[in-house]
């Protein structure tokens, strides 16, 4: 980026949810904290629009004319902005429409009409077309974020172009409520998306997923256009058998597999394979394949963590998986299961490749010295995402920045840094502790 | 499961390293899945396939990446056929060292091993 070359100001107008997730996505120079609205300086039109063609999070970006406290310093702000700027959308053969949009109060027809009248100064010359015009501008008040406390007068006011729009109703065309096969942890669609960005998906890459369940993290990598890879230790949900998910449903039906979930969207050329493997055990050959890992692992809660275990380990706490006839483990470590993600990461990843998953964490205890750490890996980012009031997890995004040399290199190293995360190995009696608690207290509380 | 797939395979036998690449492919079931030809994605794997194995696991394969391989449709679209269409739906890939078998079935391989069995 030439630091020579004015940067243009643009007002993102963001959604209101997923608000933790904001931030890291696009970094910005400001923090808006709980704002939707924030102002970027962004060298030219055509990575704004790049911009809006990736994200979930942003409903519309707009570039920026002017903005005030009042109408009255919006209006002086327009009129400091360069007419040669301006002139380009607004000559006489152009058409061209003005929406106002009002943050946390409504007005009546009148009072927005009584908006645009305020804005004859400035130098329209084309002609206005509501149904399809060239140019959309828009004015946008903002009356703050307390339904309970609507102001007067707006906090700001603001006046733009509008560019273009975000990915949002990709939320809603890719629903979970939709999918034709679900599992019990079944990530929110937006979430996968707002993964897919963070692991930098783009067209031609290959996507790895160690802990598919039934793929949900595959479809938004398969639809930034990157072929896609799964694994799972769970039998059943690769091969789409056994129970459903879904309420009032007994039994997964044909049409309930990885493949058929792309399928659904028109992304099956995309799927490449699915295989039941166990992750702390990797099948993959020596070489750096993978462009990103994205996964969820599984926190012991709603899934159990697993390994295949030992033919010694029979009696007690076992499970059979049928067609292998391989004994699974229900006792894998949480943090040796961060430490093999890791490391198989740091093998498999090209260089640049991104590492994006799930960090489950007793908040209490919580510090970020607890992140697992590889001398491969750079930490890009952490969010938090609450899940219940003593419980969260995080959102890790790491990438790989130097080459794997040797396994043995690394494992005196990281035992140190995972001796902090261990006590996570309770994190399953952690989390239930306050359920339970909880559970006593209401049941005492309604027999008084 | 694709040749691609194969390519990347291996055992993790106790003791078996290296050589636990690649896995021998019998098929006793292939279907061949018309896929959405992408010259941009095939041209990316090239580098990444390892070619001994992949002459091992198909007849009709050409013998190595040929020059400007990038922009040769007719290779690209070879190769494309070869990774991406072949699907093996019954079969098993077997350990080169150890013997050991693991099954595909419905198109997925199972690479599932005991405690004993893998690498400590």
């Amino acid at each position: 980026m030439a630091m020579s070359c004015p940067l243009n100001r643009y007002l993102l107008l963001m959604a209101q949810e997923h608000l933790e997730f904001r931030l890291p996505f696009i970094s910005s120079q400001e923090t808006y904290g709980k704002s939707p609205f924030w102002i970027l300086s962004i060298p030219s039109e055509d990575i704004a629009r790049n911009l809006m063609k990736r994200t979930v999070c942003a409903k519309s970006i707009f570039e920026l004319w002017g903005h005030g406290k009042s109408p009255e310093e919006l209006y002086s702000s327009l009129k400091n902005y360069p007419v040669e700027k301006m002139v380009p959308f607004l000559h006489s053969d152009s058409t061209y429409k003005i929406k106002i949009h009002t943050f946390n109060k409504t007005l009546t027809q009148e009072e927005k009409v009584k908006r645009i009248d305020a804005l004859e100064f400035l130098p329209f010359e084309g002609k206005v077309n509501l149904k399809k015009p060239q140019h959309i501008f828009s004015v946008l008040e903002d009356y703050g974020l307390d339904p309970n406390c609507i102001p007067e007068n707006p906090h700001n006011i603001y006046f733009g172009r509008w560019i273009a729009d975000g990915q949002r109703e990709l939320i809603e065309s890719y629903s979970v409520k939709k999918r034709h096969f679900i599992g019990n942890t079944s990530m929110d669609a937006g979430l996968s998306f707002i993964m897919a960005n963070h692991g930098k998906v783009k067209e031609n890459d290959i996507v790895f997923d160690p802990f598919v369940g039934t793929g949900g993290l595959l479809i938004a990598s398969a639809h930034f256009g990157a072929y896609v890879y799964g694994t799972d230790i769970d039998y059943n949900t690769v091969h789409g058998l056994g129970k459903a998910s879904r309420k009032n449903q007994k039994w997964r039906g044909p049409d309930e597999n990885i493949r058929a979930n792309l399928r659904q969207y028109g992304l099956e050329k995309y799927y490449l394979d699915v295989l039941v493997s166990d992750a702390s055990k990797p099948s993959w050959r020596k070489g750096t394949y993978f462009d990103a890992i994205i996964t969820d692992p599984p926190y012991g809660i709603r899934e159990s963590t697993r390994k295949t275990g030992s033919q010694k380990e029979i009696p007690k706490g076992m499970e059979k998986c049928p067609e292998s006839h391989v004994p699974v483990s229900l006792s894998y470590h949480l943090s040796d299961m961060f430490f093999d993600l890791l490391n198989f990461a740091a093998e498999t990843l090209v260089l640049g490749g991104r590492l994006v998953y799930w960090l489950p964490v007793y908040t209490p205890e919580y510090t970020e010295e607890m992140v697992p750490w590889h001398p491969c890996l750079r930490l890009i980012s952490n969010c938090e995402q609450k899940l219940s009031s003593h419980t969260s997890r995080r959102l890790i995004t790491m990438e790989k920045v130097k080459k794997f040399e040797n396994r043995d290199e690394y494992s005196h190293l990281l035992s140190d840094h995972f001796l902090l995360y261990k006590g996570h190995n309770s994190f399953r009696e952690k989390y239930f502790s306050g359920v339970t608690k909880r559970i006593a207290k209401e049941e005492k509380s309604s027999q008084e | 499961m694709k040749l691609l797939t194969h390519n990347l395979l291996s055992s993790h036998v106790r003791g078996v390293g290296s050589r636990g690449f690649p896995l021998r492919l019998q098929a006793t079931e292939v279907r061949i899945n018309p896929v959405e030809f992408n010259p941009d994605f095939v041209a990316r794997m090239i580098p990444k396939v390892e070619w001994a194995a992949l002459l091992e696991a198909a007849d009709t394969v050409p013998k190595g990446p040929i020059e400007g391989y990038e922009h040769d449709e007719k290779f690209l679209r070879q190769m494309h056929h070869v990774l991406l269409e072949v699907d093996v739906l019954e079969g098993t890939l077997q350990c080169p060292e150890s013997g050991r078998l693991f099954p595909i079935s419905r198109g997925i391989p199972n690479m599932l091993l005991s405690d004993e069995e893998t690498e400590t």
